[in-house]
């Protein structure tokens, strides 16, 4: 059987492919941070951090939060992981349409047993 | 499939695919997927909240099917509906979902091996977008989040 990588989960693997990218999701796990702060935290430029937390951004691994002039990072609501718990939820349902479609085909095989 | 566990996986942008084995032979479990009187055993377990009013199948390549459903908490009852494009005695099913703007096209192949079968269900949607709509909307089925919204007005009412 053919194995296709989602490709819905390309921008949160793209978006972790980067040490600095994994850094800063691991420094906002320990509390949120202002893109200037995680600029010095990374010794980088402003505008370097910037286009970071835009590709975590694109791959809702990180949201951000502007009040007043700064600019506050945190760990955001992947939709890689919306998208697991559809995937698991859609499961579900076929899996409980399924137990008692086994019903059903246990039936019809006693039945058919039966008439022989 | 090495045992009768359901899988599913998003396999590509516009399509979901599941398995399952079932312990009976093609011709049995197809029996059950396209005779009326046994699909309303099987197609709405008691989980989903939902039972059916009717339940029309002409299963033929062209033919049409209609399931009507009700919910404690509906007033109307809701109805799914489509054509079959494709039925491939003891084999394959192929279906349209049309209750619903951009619904998928879903295919349901039945294979035997050994006198069990594996059963394929593929959701096709006409476009990444609509895929990921129906992700977004949080609904599996379309039925959840129209009766989620009624069992949530429900409780409303009574609260």
């Amino acid at each position: 059987m053919v194995h296709y990588v989602n490709p819905g989960h390309d921008a949160s693997f793209a978006a972790l492919s980067d040490a600095t990218r994994r850094g800063v999701i691991e420094h906002l796990f320990s509390g949120d941070a202002s893109i200037s702060e995680l600029a010095d935290r990374f010794h980088m430029t402003l505008t370097g951090m910037k286009k970071h937390i835009g590709v975590l951004e694109q791959a809702g691994l990180v949201a951000t939060e502007k009040i007043g002039r700064v600019r506050t990072c945190k760990l955001g609501v992947s939709r890689l992981e919306d998208e697991m718990q559809w995937i698991e939820r859609y499961r579900q349902m076929w899996a409980a349409r399924f137990e008692e479609l086994d019903k059903v085909v246990a039936d019809l095989k006693a039945k058919e047993r039966g008439d022989d | 499939m090495t045992d009768n566990q359901t899988t599913s996986e998003r396999v590509s942008d516009t399509e979901m695919r599941v398995t399952r084995r079932f312990d009976a032979p093609a011709r049995i479990v197809f029996r059950a997927w396209t005779t009326p009187d046994l699909m309303v055993k099987w197609w709405t377990p008691k989980s989903f909240g939902i039972t059916f009013i009717s339940c029309e199948m002409d299963v033929r390549t062209g033919g049409n099917y209609r399931f009507v459903f009700g919910h404690p908490a509906a007033d109307q009852p809701m109805a799914f509906f489509g054509r079959y494009i494709e039925v491939v005695e003891n084999a394959k099913i192929v279906w349209t979902n049309e209750e619903a703007e951009n619904g998928s096209v879903t295919t349901a192949t039945f294979t035997e091996r050994a006198g069990k079968t594996e059963l394929v269900i593929s959701d096709v949607y006409p476009s990444k977008a609509a895929l990921d709509e129906a992700i977004a909307s949080g609904s599996v089925a379309g039925y959840d989040e129209q009766f989620v919204q009624l069992d949530d007005l429900a409780a409303s009412l009574t609260a």
